[in-house]
Parts: C-alpha cells; sequence; structure tokens
C-alpha cells in the first residue's frame, strides 16, 4: 500500500516545529508500523535529508519506550496495543497519517517525535517502593497474599510507563499512571508500612511536574495499551483521602 | 598472562560460605569515600547499583534508555528458577546445580553454578519483600511451572511479564537510592570508552545522548551489566539498542572475552515475514509447557500449507508428526532449548516447515484447549456439555495463563492462535558467552566486573529456561555487594579519582575522533544497510549449524564488510544533538569487530556443544558430538588488533559431576 505521512518534526526543546509531509511506498501489511518508519528513514537517509527520531527499544510492547500520537490517538488505533506492536494491516492504501509526539507541558519535545518523560521517574523515585535492603527479606511464602489481590495488584503492576495516558487526556493528567503504581502496592501486605507515606509524597511530586487534574473522563484507561483500568484512579483518590486523615508524618 | 579463576578450595558446598569469610571488608564509614560506576540498569545492573548503594557506596549508574525501567530485562516473559522445592517434587540447591550444569552441556564452572543455585531461593525472598507480584495460588502462596531441561516445577512467574516484574522490583529499589542520592542516575548516556589508570579501571568516557556532550566519569571500580550481543545478528529477540559496545570496549582495553560463539537461538520465536523485519519476537517457552510441536508427516502436506492450499487444522492427527515426542519421549516438548532448535531446523531443512518459507513449524494448543476445558467442566459440574463449550472454557484458562503471549501473536501475524496452530522458528535470543570473569566476577581488566548476560561464567554452552533472571540477579543483589569490597579495601588510601589525567585525555580524544570520523565520511550506505548484511553472514555461517568452511568464509566476508562499512557509511545529522544513526554507527563498527571473533571462536572448537553445533561432529542420531578430552575449557580472546585473537583457556575441573552425554530422550 501507499500512504502519506504527516510527520512532526521539531529540531530541539527550544525550536519550533511544524508538519512535514512524506510518502511511504511499498509498505507491506505486515510491517510493524516502526518498520513503516524504518523505511521511511531509510529513503531520507538516502535523499541525505535527517531521518525522523523517534523512540522504541524492544518492539514488542513492554519496554514502554515507544510513544507516537497516531491520527489524533496515542499508539494509534487499536485498543491495547503499544505503536511498536500495531501492524501496518490496521491501515489500507492511500491514508493520511497524521504522526505527533505526546503533547503535555510535563513531557518537553526533545526532538521531532522523542518526548523527555523524566518527570515520569521523579514521581517514582517520591515513592514508588518499599522500603527493603537486599538480604533482609524472610523466606517467600511467610506472606501469604490472597490469589485475587495478587492478581489485581498485578494488573496494576503491569503500567509500561510510556505516558499514553497523559498524552489522551485533556488535562495531562498522570492520575492513572500515579493510580496504577499506589495501587500495586496498597494491595499488598508488603506496602502497608508506607502506605500513607507513599501515596502523599507520589501525588505530591506529580503536582509538582505540572501534570493536570482528572476530571474522570476515562480517556487514559480507554487509550491505555495495557488496559490499566480507571479503577486505580478511584483507589488513588481513596488512598489520598486516608492519608490525609489518617497519616503521622 | 594466566588466568586464574580464583575458585576458592573446599568442598562445593562450602565455598562461597568460606569465601564470603575470607573477602576483605571495607568498613561503612569508609564505603562513603568510594564511587562505584554501574553501567547498565537491567536486572544484573538495577539490583547491584541498589544494593551497592543500599551499602553506602557512592553509585553512578549510566543507561542509555530515558529510564532504567526500560532495560531489556523487561521483556523476559516466562518466569525465574529458584531451588525452593515448594512444590515438594524433589528440587534442591543441588538438583538446579546439577541441571544447569548438565544442561549448559558441562561448559560452566561448577564452583559460579552452585553459589547461582545457593543463592536462587534469596532472591525470590529478596522480591516478594519489594512487592513483586508473582502468580500465587488460591492459599495465598507462591505459584509454580515447569521449563525446558528440567523435570521439577521451580520457576515462579507473574504470568507472561516475570521480567517486567522483577526488573521494576529492581528499579523500585534503585529509586529509593536515587531520591537517597546515594545514587547518581544518568539516563539517555552511553558509554563509549573505559579508561585504565595505572593498571586499574578507574572511570568511562561517555556521551549524552541528548546534547552529544562527551562526559568524563571517574569511579573506584566500574561494573558492566550491559547485556548481550546478539543483536550482531542484526535480526535477534533483542531491544533494538541491545548492543555490544561497552564490553567490547573493555575487551579492546585487556579484558579477555569467554566463549564467543556460544549464543543461544530460541525455539519458540514468530517467523521472519519479510525484508522489512527489524527485530523477532519470542514467544515465551513456558508455551511448551502446554503446546505441542508438529510438522506434517508427509512431504505432500507440508508442500500444500507451503503454498497456501491447506491449512495446519486440515492435516489429520496420524498424519502429523510430533518430532520432538518422538525423538525425545521422556522430556517430549520441554528439552532444553538448543536441542529444540536443532530439532526444528532439521524437520525445516528436510521439506517439511509449514510457511511459505518453508521455515515454520507449528505449537498447538488445540489439546490444551481441550484438556483444560474438560478440567473445568469437570470443576462446574457441567457434564452435559458441548465441544463448543469446552473450547470455550479452555480458551479461557489458556487465556488466563497466556493471554498477553497470544495477544502477541495475534498483533503481529493477523493469526489467531485460539483458533488455528501457531507458527514459531529458532531465533537469536542470548548469549551464554561475555567478558570472562573470575569468581568475583572481576574481568582480566583490574577493578573492571561485568555482571549478568554480560559474563561469560554460569550457563556454559546453553542456558536453561528462567536461569537468565536468576542470573542477573544473583550477580546483582547477591554477589558483586561481597565480592566488590575485597578488591576496594586495598584502595582505602586513594581518594577521589581525578578525571583531568593524561589517560582520560587519550580516552576522550579518540572517542571524539571517531565520532568525527563518523560524521565526515561522505558515504552513501545507512548503517542499517550493513547491519543486515553482517546479520546475514552471521546467520548462515555462524548461527544454528556451522561448519569449518562456512566459518573461514564468513572471517574473510566480515572482514570485507568491515572494510566497506568504514569506506562508505553516511550518518547524517550532527554529533551535537540527539543522533541516534550516530548512536547505531557506533555499536554497528563494533558488532561488525565482535562478529569476526565469535567466527575464530567457533573454528576453534572442533566439538559440538550445547548451542555451538559444528555440523563435522555429530552422532549418528545427529545429536551435538562433545569433546571432552580436548575442550573441557572456556576459550578466553585476547584483543590482538588487526592480528589474529589469542587464545587462553581455562580447564574446567568437574570434581563432583560426571561428564555424559547429555541424553534427553
Amino acid at each position: 500500500m501507499n500512504l502519506t505521512l504527516k510527520v512532526w518534526r521539531q529540531p530541539d526543546t527550544n525550536s519550533e516545529g511544524n508538519f512535514e509531509t512524506y510518502k511511504a511506498n511499498d509498505v507491506s501489511e505486515d510491517m510493524s508500523f516502526l518498520e513503516m518508519l524504518d523505511t521511511v528513514n531509510e529513503n531520507l537517509i538516502e535523499d541525505g535529508v535527517e531521518p525522523v527520531a523517534f523512540d522504541h527499544d524492544c518492539r514488542e510492547g513492554i519496554c514502554g519506550m515507544c510513544s507516537l500520537f497516531i491520527n489524533g490517538r496515542p499508539h494509534g488505533p487499536l485498543h491495547g496495543v503499544t505503536t511498536c506492536q500495531l501492524h501496518m494491516r490496521s491501515f489500507k492504501d492511500g491514508d493520511e497519517i497524521v504522526i505527533e509526539p505526546w503533547r503535555a507541558n510535563a513531557f518537553p519535545v526533545i526532538k521531532d517525535l522523542v518526548v523527555d518523560r523524566t518527570s515520569f521517574e521523579r514521581i517514582q523515585q517520591a515513592g514508588a517502593y518499599i522500603s527493603v535492603n537486599t538480604g533482609a527479606a524472610g523466606d517467600a511464602n511467610q506472606i501469604p497474599v490472597p490469589k485475587n489481590d495478587a492478581d489485581e495488584s498485578f494488573a496494576a503492576a503491569t503500567c509500561i510507563g510510556c505516558g499514553a495516558c497523559v498524552a489522551a487526556c485533556k488535562n495531562s493528567s498522570a492520575m492513572l499512571f500515579v493510580g496504577a503504581k499506589v495501587s500495586q502496592f496498597a494491595l499488598l501486605p508488603q506496602g502497608q508500612p508506607e502506605r500513607e507515606k507513599r501515596v502523599l509524597a507520589m501525588v505530591n511530586q506529580m503536582d509538582e511536574e505540572g501534570f493536570g487534574a482528572c476530571t474522570n473522563t476515562g480517556a487514559c484507561s480507554a487509550e491505555c495499551p495495557k488496559e490499566i483500568p480507571l479503577s486505580v484512579i478511584t483507589r488513588l483518590n481513596r488512598e489520598y483521602l486516608r492519608a490525609s486523615l489518617t497519616s503521622k508524618d | 598472562m594466566k588466568l586464574d579463576a580464583k575458585i576458592p578450595a573446599g568442598p562445593l558446598a562450602e565455598k562461597w560460605s568460606k569465601h564470603k569469610f575470607n573477602l576483605k571488608l571495607v568498613n561503612p564509614a569508609n564505603k562513603r569515600k568510594y564511587t562505584v560506576i554501574v553501567v547498565g540498569t537491567g536486572l544484573a545492573g538495577a539490583s547491584a547499583a541498589a544494593s551497592l548503594a543500599e551499602l553506602g557506596y557512592n553509585v553512578k549508574a549510566f543507561c542509555y534508555q530515558d529510564s532504567p525501567r526500560r532495560a531489556h530485562s523487561i521483556a523476559a516473559q516466562g518466569g525465574i528458577n529458584a531451588a525452593k522445592n515448594y512444590q515438594n517434587d524433589g528440587d534442591s540447591v543441588y538438583r538446579l546445580f546439577y541441571d544447569t550444569i548438565k544442561g549448559g552441556d558441562y561448559r560452566a564452572r561448577e564452583a559460579n553454578v552452585y553459589r547461582l543455585a545457593e543463592v536462587s531461593a534469596n532472591i525470590i525472598d529478596q522480591c516478594v519483600a519489594q512487592g513483586v507480584p508473582f502468580a500465587r495460588e488460591y492459599g495465598g502462596l507462591l505459584d509454580n511451572r515447569s521449563f525446558g531441561g528440567v523435570q521439577v516445577q521451580r520457576t515462579f512467574y507473574a504470568a507472561g511479564q516475570t521480567g517486567q516484574q522483577l526488573l521494576l522490583g529492581a528499579y523500585s529499589a534503585l529509586n529509593r537510592q536515587i531520591a537517597l542520592g546515594t545514587v547518581k542516575m544518568y539516563n539517555r548516556h552511553e558509554m563509549l570508552d573505559i579508561v585504565n589508570v595505572g593498571g586499574k579501571t578507574r572511570g568511562i568516557i561517555a556521551r549524552n545522548l541528548i546534547t552529544g556532550e562527551i562526559e568524563r566519569h571517574s569511579g573506584h571500580a566500574v561494573l558492566l551489566a550491559t547485556g548481550g550481543y546478539g543483536n550482531v545478528f542484526f535480526l535477534s529477540t533483542n531491544a533494538m539498542g541491545s548492543n555490544v559496545t561497552a564490553a567490547w570496549k573493555a575487551h579492546k582495553k585487556g579484558a579477555f572475552f569467554g566463549n564467543p560463539c556460544f549464543t543461544q537461538i530460541h525455539p519458540t520465536c514468530i517467523p521472519v515475514s519479510g525484508e522489512h523485519q527489524s527485530k523477532l519476537t519470542l514467544m515465551s517457552e513456558s508455551l511448551r509447557n502446554d503446546g505441542r510441536i508438529w510438522v506434517p508427516a508427509k512431504t505432500e502436506d507440508a508442500q500444500a500449507i507451503q503454498n497456501g492450499t491447506k491449512r495446519g487444522n486440515d492435516i489429520p492427527e496420524e498424519d502429523r508428526d510430533y518430532y520432538l515426542e518422538r525423538r525425545y519421549p521422556s522430556f517430549g516438548n520441554l528439552v532444553p532449548r538448543d536441542v529444540a532448535s536443532r530439532a526444528a531446523k532439521e524437520r525445516c531443512d528436510a521439506g517439511f516447515g509449514v510457511n511459505r518459507t518453508g521455515q515454520a513449524v507449528f505449537l498447538d494448543y488445540t489439546f490444551a484447549i481441550n484438556r483444560y476445558g474438560n478440567q473445568e467442566v469437570n470443576r462446574l459440574n457441567l457434564q452435559d456439555a458441548d465441544e463448543e463449550k469446552v473450547k470455550e472454557l479452555g480458551i479461557a484458562v489458556v487465556k488466563e495463563k497466556y493471554g498477553n503471549l497470544f495477544d502477541m501473536y495475534k498483533q503481529i501475524t493477523g493469526d489467531d492462535p485460539y483458533q488455528t496452530p501457531m507458527k514459531i522458528y529458532p531465533a537469536v535470543h542470548y548469549t551464554m558467552g561475555g567478558l570472562w570473569v573470575d569468581y568475583n566476577l572481576m574481568t582480566t581488566l583490574e577493578g573492571c566486573y561485568a555482571l549478568g548476560e554480560a559474563n561469560f561464567s554460569d550457563h556454559g554452552a546453553n542456558r536453561l529456561g528462567a536461569s537468565a533472571l536468576m542470573q542477573g540477579l544473583a550477580d546483582g543483589y547477591f554477589v558483586i555487594p561481597y565480592t566488590i569490597g575485597d578488591y576496594l579495601a586495598d584502595d582505602i588510601r586513594t581518594g577521589a579519582i581525578p578525571t583531568n589525567s593524561p589517560e582520560f585525555d587519550e580516552a576522550e580524544k579518540a572517542v571524539i575522533d571517531r565520532i568525527q570520523f563518523f560524521m565526515n565520511n561522505k558515504g552513501t550506505k545507512s548503517v542499517d544497510f550493513f547491519h543486515k548484511r553482517l546479520g546475514k553472514i552471521m546467520w548462515d555461517k555462524c548461527g544454528m549449524a556451522r561448519n569449518a568452511q562456512g566459518l573461514q568464509e564468513a572471517i574473510e566476508e566480515i572482514k570485507a564488510l568491515r572494510a566497506e562499512f568504514w569506506q562508505d557509511v553516511r550518518v547524517p545529522g550532527n554529533a551535537e544533538s540527539f543522533n541516534p544513526e550516530l548512536d547505531k554507527a557506533g555499536r554497528v563498527a563494533d558488532f561488525l569487530e565482535l562478529g569476526e571473533l565469535m567466527c575464530h571462536d567457533a573454528l576453534h572448537r572442533n566439538e559440538s556443544c550445547g548451542g555451538h553445533f559444528r555440523e563435522e561432529y555429530q552422532t549418528e542420531e545427529g545429536e551435538a558430538l562433545r569433546d571432552d578430552t580436548n575442550f573441557a575449557y572456556v576459550a578466553a580472546w585476547e584483543y590482538k588488533g588487526e592480528e589474529k585473537p589469542v587464545l587462553h583457556k581455562e580447564e574446567l575441573v568437574f570434581e563432583n559431576v560426571k561428564l555424559t552425554q547429555r541424553s534427553y530422550k
């Protein structure tokens, strides 16, 4: 198939950007979206044009490095799929595809389609851990965890930290991301000692990074490639309220 | 130089305990005076960085991704082994040790492997304490499953995302230390050289991948936890950015490279679909627990499938060849990876492949769906359920166990694996070879350590499933925190290492010169153009099967390709900004040197063992034919520039296990 791409190009954080139009010809339906961009880039290099910069690494939907706002949707048209797992059979001959970076104040553009997500790092550093030093743990089976709690905790922990939730949100809120991590620990017995401290610190850091407020629209969960449920936000709100009232710190 | 593996004396089971006691300690107040550099933040790097910082060392950690959480350990699917014996099925430290030595086809060090088995249980304890949500039974205790090459259930898992959950655990420990200021994290930085001062490793040169700035970082020791080099084949299951550069720079400065030709070709990957392919995707080995592997027994059926006139479901039961069950009745579909891969290649080479290219076999879940469905029928007391209902219930069970893998398969191929058998083919997945290290994980460069997949130490010639996660975390959490103290204790009066020495000047200049070369070279071909050609040479001549003639040809072809690369490569953009093509150029330049070394190693090893299969050395039944008299050693290669690399041998001494021909029949 032959496609027309409108791609956001921006040399660096401080420069202005604009859309450029490129042709992608003879695209096979077995190609992944990123392989399609690879071939476009190969042609650009041949023509002496700087290739389009985009983030990617594992290309199997788990590292969370890839992003891209494709035709107005984070990670493209499919539900529960990252950009690297999106294949060209989801498009048809003659399509025009608009490709933008994540757009959020807390994710400044580094170059073209690459954004800086270190704000997520700082939120995690604020409290997304259990304070246990290496070697201090007792036997693993001394902490039984009801299967349902373990499964729910796991489901929240499958967040890949890609930032699609923020990109999808009209307010650029990071509540789904933070809610997922808070939920993982709040559901486990190991997470209890630091339960209040954790949620207060992470929400505080989230606000400091400039992420917007949540109005429960649900776009984040609808567009999440790992289908993190909206209930993690409910839990985050509950945990935050609970901690605000009961924290001894 | 004589290789000294520094294996402690004494009985196998006491070596590590005694060694720990004999290692020198650094007192807590003095630990603050040291800086340790950790390159790579996968399981080995993140766990090491966090653990060392907890002890009180200052740590500088580096990763090329935008977050340490994105290191490729994240993609490990199936599980992590540990000798917990929670299933009461006869597991023990000794059995895990024995399985790993045997699985590695007797080319690993007994002492290292035993230590690995010994600390494996601690890893599970540590991860659970960190809040890693492993799969559990209804009683709330941890669940296990089985993996290839093993007859007990010792694999802990978190659906098909075990690597992700373990890495996020190590990442959370790392984050805690970053917040405390004991780890300084450098994201989007790539190590481009290692710096030796006065015979000791004292730092690295790194490039900030956003600004292009070249930075000098000094420390009292450098830990390379930079993963494997499977991307030398271009197509592999590794992440796009996975590379050998850090290890290769250390090699060029004096670190010997151990068993470089030992590559693991994983049997269950999604087959290549076309020329555009950028990477291959693994379908977890755990699928072999329940899936059955087969090809048509009749050539005409295989041909009909290849040209699209028949599908897998059209072949009646009696015309199918479950070749693993046929050849290896006692292990069946759960033979080790090297055996399963070669068996698939054998069938496909004989013309029984099941896709357009003839390079695929079926992995069939029909039976598992049926079996689980019937179990559910019994459990739910639905004795009058029809076939459709059984299938529906069975699919639901399979979905819970392997759902994410099935979804991934569907995404990539467009086929629904719940309805038709999956097609799979072997692909490059892991490298057992790596920097040679002694028992303390130190390379032949003093003060330079290698951890995880980056070292050669524990898996011999073939790694068992679910052992990579175990080894990465063992090295990082439970080995290096002890052994590094022994080295650093002698450095107590050194103080901070200056970065304005001639050694740093020289290393930085070499890095800048190479970058300038790329930017100024007016070539015509992209980096990938050369990488793909290198990959093809490696796959064809140093892949699943090798022979002397092919390897000799490959060495010459790689030399020629390397010359062409330096003459004709084109790197667009500039060096002072974000430039992924420049990053790739440096990595491929190193792969072009590594590839040749791998061929030398494969050529010199006149035997077959584990993943190294030399066609000249096989049994009558086509199994690997080891030569323990002449090759029971680790090949540690010394870099000699343009001259041929020099081989050093570390003889492997087996005091506890008896070397036999591996049999999974």
